[in-house]
């Protein structure tokens, strides 16, 4: 029972200390001035603004695109990629493993400027197409390394009892072993899309024509300093993402009674 | 054995997106153009090994290694909480958990700032108090806290996976055979979870090498950190050459010490350079 | 099932939220201009009004550094039409063949830029630029917490100030203000300046709180420090923010920073280029923009258009006297290297 009280408070604290900074910010999307410094007053003149303003709508729009659809195609290649590692011989499997490593472990201008120079080369038109592609790049390894773990932890002789009693591969596969490493695979997809969502530097160097991400408009105000109306974005993206949580939460736990 | 042809296309994918460009990075490491005319060089090396780089080098592992070690410390029990069977609404609680990092990190860190600062909202309560204005900001602690708070999920969610299904039966024959619950730990829960571990030091360790946003604003810039330098050689210097070896080195070295690590993981699952 | 239902209902709202947060752009005939700016560097308003006019789309990105857009533009990846970089910048990219001259006869509004900001070292002939917006480096300091004149680059050596001073986290404004300091010019080439310069920043480490970007402005409004290296742009933005501060151009002569309009050589809508430059040299135009930035404009007839307070700023319209010993950077081309090693060794201590 106290084991129980302390890791709700252990919990808490650690929830406190992750959101205190998101308070921050949606306190300071509501103050009058520019200035992260004072206060001077209540207002919704950057909620306002937002809504007159088309470039940070688009940048909205690329960034959830992108991040979706690279954190799915990373997800789905990266999890058939982490069965196929983790069934190669040792020596095989660290090579790739170290070539895995490369993209998490690379500072992101070198990953960045290469890309682009790749891109350029094969005379891809930096843009949509180009950011997504690197985009995946440094996705896939996250996934494999969150999905690893739990191959190593399954069971080996589960699928081969399920052959023995009669299962076709493909079944015994999405009916056995997916189940099994779920938790390493939405891991995978829910640490990609967060990569995806807050990249600046790769998506800087490999994309052009229009297409812009937040972080790349959020970065480009540094000099002049952020413009409060990204405070305002950020604020409603988080309440937006919280309140559907909220409602798949409830309806889950509806189904489960 | 079966299957390995699945990671076929990621190795395709692999061999274009990061082997290619790896190549053309080596390849700018070991030329200079010195006229417009390319030579073959190694000087970029031999200028990388003087005192100089190799400090910089040294401070940005040791502390990426500190924060590594910290989010491990904090980490592992969230992880252990949430995958807990007390626990219910677990996925709710993870989203939770990783909505923050949602927010874009500038952003995040800005209000960092706005928290430690002298004049800041932590001193602000502390001074309600009496308690003298303190120095929470430009300095290590406030870059590890900054790395620390940055890294935390990439530690939870691999070891929260792993947590979860661990078999229960495992853990009631050990409570039956009269185990307590720091032997259960340290036996069974934790030797079973360490490859999610081992993925979680990764995640955390290797970016966290060559991160330098995260000093430059929480540390005041008061020291030059390996990416800070790197960054710096490819935009301000001009200097793709150097910039380029110093990224090979670093490769080498830090996959160097993910092979040592991964020698705890008996299974050689992890890789390395041998 | 009942999951999987809902949760495709949830996607499927989520596309038709942000299918509502893109134009339905159907450009058909439509030229499209592509613009690369600083991020909130322009009126808005001011795109969507040369839009509505010409009749022309706009691609509007945004880089963070020069450097930055040097890359971009360099590797050739991009298209752009429209690019602003600063005075340095525009000096290293004529040399290396990036900019396509501007054909100033389709330029009508060019006389309405002051004449004192033509001509200028880095574009002799006026044949690559158009200026944009201009300023100065110097110190901002907060008049509550020093009891001095302050009035030389100095002060911020002065160990009565420990730990309240900013310097800029860029190796060219440090250790320009470090060169000024000691009389030299922060375009030197001579390596014996440098080391001095070098050693002056060594010593000054104990005393700086921080090397900061451009968050120092909050900082300063917060008076976390009595001293900082700021843009004048910025400093006019804290002094409104923070009546204690002010602004000063030390005497020994600080850096003219001027952000200009140009076209990439691998342009190819330089026509509708032109025709955007023009725009924004447009009087009400270049009010607006000035007006929404709060930096300092070089459009005469916009100027007079300024309230009297920021007119007569001397922050943000210095007199002659304050901008006597100010220098514009110039590029450094292979140098910069040397300014680099210079800047790891302060650093790396």
């Amino acid at each position: 029972m106290v084991k129980n009280i302390i890791n709700r408070i252990y919990l808490f604290i650690i929830f406190v200390f992750l959101y205190a900074p998101i308070a921050v910010l949606i306190v300071f999307s509501f103050n009058d001035s520019k200035s992260r410094a004072r206060w001077s007053g209540f207002t919704l003149k950057w909620y306002e603004g937002l809504l007159r303003s088309p470039d940070i709508k688009k940048a909205l729009y690329y960034t959830i695109i992108i991040a979706i659809l690279s954190s799915v195609i990373s997800t789905v290649i990266g999890t058939i990629a982490a069965i196929g590692i983790h069934n190669m011989k040792k020596w095989k499997k660290g090579l790739v493993m170290n070539l895995t490593y490369l993209p998490i472990l690379n500072p992101d201008i070198v990953t960045g400027i290469s890309l682009m120079i790749l891109f350029i080369f094969i005379r891809l038109k930096l843009g949509f197409f180009s950011m997504l592609l690197a985009h995946i790049t440094f996705n896939i390894p996250y996934v494999i390394l969150s999905v690893m773990p739990k191959l190593k932890q399954l069971n080996k002789h589960l699928y081969e009892a399920a052959l023995d009693l009669g299962a076709t591969p493909t079944y015994a596969f999405f009916k056995v072993i997916l189940p099994e490493i779920m938790p390493g695979i939405i891991t995978g997809a829910l640490l990609a899309f967060t990569l995806s969502l807050d990249d600046f530097v790769i998506s800087f160097f490999n994309t052009s024509s229009g297409v812009t991400n937040l972080s790349i408009t959020i970065y480009s105000m540094a000099r002049k300093g952020v413009n409060p109306t990204i405070n305002a974005l950020s604020t409603l993206m988080f309440l937006t993402v919280l309140i559907l949580l909220f409602i798949v939460n409830k309806r889950t736990s509806k189904d489960t009674h | 054995m079966k299957k390995k042809w699945l990671s076929y296309p990621y190795i395709l994918w692999m061999g274009i997106f990061v082997v290619v460009p790896l190549i053309l990075v080596f390849f700018f490491s070991i030329t200079t153009s010195s006229d417009g005319t390319l030579v073959f060089s190694l000087e970029h090396y031999r200028r990388f090994m003087e005192p100089l780089y190799l400090k910089v080098l040294l401070k940005s592992i040791s502390l990426a290694g500190v924060s590594t070690i910290i989010c491990l410390i904090l980490g592992y029990p969230v992880a252990l909480i949430l995958a807990g069977r007390q626990m219910n609404k677990k996925s709710f609680l993870l989203f939770l958990f990783v909505l923050p990092m949602w927010m874009n990190f500038l952003l995040r860190t800005y209000a960092w700032m706005t928290l430690l600062e002298k004049n800041g909202f932590i001193n602000t309560i502390l001074s309600l108090f009496g308690l003298g204005p303190f120095q929470l900001l430009y300095n290590d602690a406030a870059v590890i806290l900054g790395m620390v708070y940055n890294f935390l999920p990439f530690m939870v969610l691999p070891i929260y996976s792993v947590l979860r299904k661990i078999d229960h039966s495992i853990i009631e024959a050990a409570e039956d055979l009269g185990a307590n619950q720091i032997i259960i730990f340290k036996k069974i829960i934790f030797p079973l979870s360490l490859p999610g571990v081992f993925s979680g030091i990764s995640m955390v360790f290797m970016p966290a090498v060559t991160t330098f946003v995260i000093s430059r604003l929480l540390g005041g810039g008061q020291y030059m950190l390996i990416g800070n330098l790197i960054e710096r050689q490819f935009l301000l210097a001009g200097d793709w050459n150097f910039g380029s070896a110093i990224s090979i080195v670093m490769m080498i070295i830090i996959l160097i010490s993910m092979g040592v690590t991964s020698k705890y993981d008996k299974e050689h699952e992890g890789g390395g350079l041998w | 099932m009942k999951k999987l239902g809902f949760i495709t209902f949830l996607l499927f709202s989520i596309a038709t939220v942000l299918s509502s947060c893109t134009t339905s752009d159907s450009t058909g005939n439509k030229t499209v201009l592509n613009i690369y700016n600083w991020g909130d560097y322009i009126d808005e308003d001011v795109i969507k009004g040369f839009e509505n006019k010409y009749g022309i789309k706009v691609n509007y990105d945004t880089f963070a550094t020069n450097e930055d857009m040097y890359v971009k533009i360099k590797s050739g990846g991009s298209n752009y039409d429209v690019i602003f970089p600063s005075d340095y910048m525009i000096e290293k990219m004529i040399n290396e063949n990036l900019l396509q001259k501007i054909d100033l006869n389709n330029i009508s509004n060019y006389d309405l830029i002051d004449s004192q900001f033509k001509n200028l070292d880095y574009d002799p002939n006026n044949e690559y630029s158009v200026p944009y917006m201009w300023g100065t480096v110097g110190i901002l300091y907060n008049k509550t917490m020093v009891d001095e004149p302050i009035d030389s680059w100095d002060i911020l050596w002065d160990k009565k100030y420990a730990k309240q001073i900013f310097m800029l986290d860029s190796q060219r404004d440090s250790i320009g203000v470090a060169l000024k300091k000691l009389g030299f010019s922060f375009n030197t080439r001579e390596v014996s300046e440098l080391e001095q310069a070098k050693q002056a920043l060594i010593e000054q480490r104990p005393l700086v709180l921080a090397y900061v970007g451009d968050e120092v402005k909050d900082k300063m409004i917060g008076e976390e420090a009595a001293f900082a290296v700021v843009w004048s742009g910025d400093a006019v933005y804290c002094k409104r923010e923070n009546p204690n501060l002010e602004y000063v151009i030390p005497k020994e002569g600080s850096n003219f920073w001027f952000d200009a309009m140009a076209i990439p050589s691998s342009a190819k809508n330089k026509e509708e280029a032109e025709m955007f430059i023009n725009y924004l040299c447009e009087t009400d135009i270049a009010f607006a923009n000035t007006n929404y930035i709060g930096y300092s404009t070089p459009h005469i007839a916009a100027k007079e258009m300024l309230e009297e307070d920021i007119l007569y700023d001397r922050a943000a319209y210095p007199l002659e006297e304050d901008i006597a010993h100010c220098e514009i950077f110039k590029d450094l081309g292979g140098f910069v290297k040397e300014y680099d090693r210079i800047w790891t060794e302060i650093m790396a201590q």
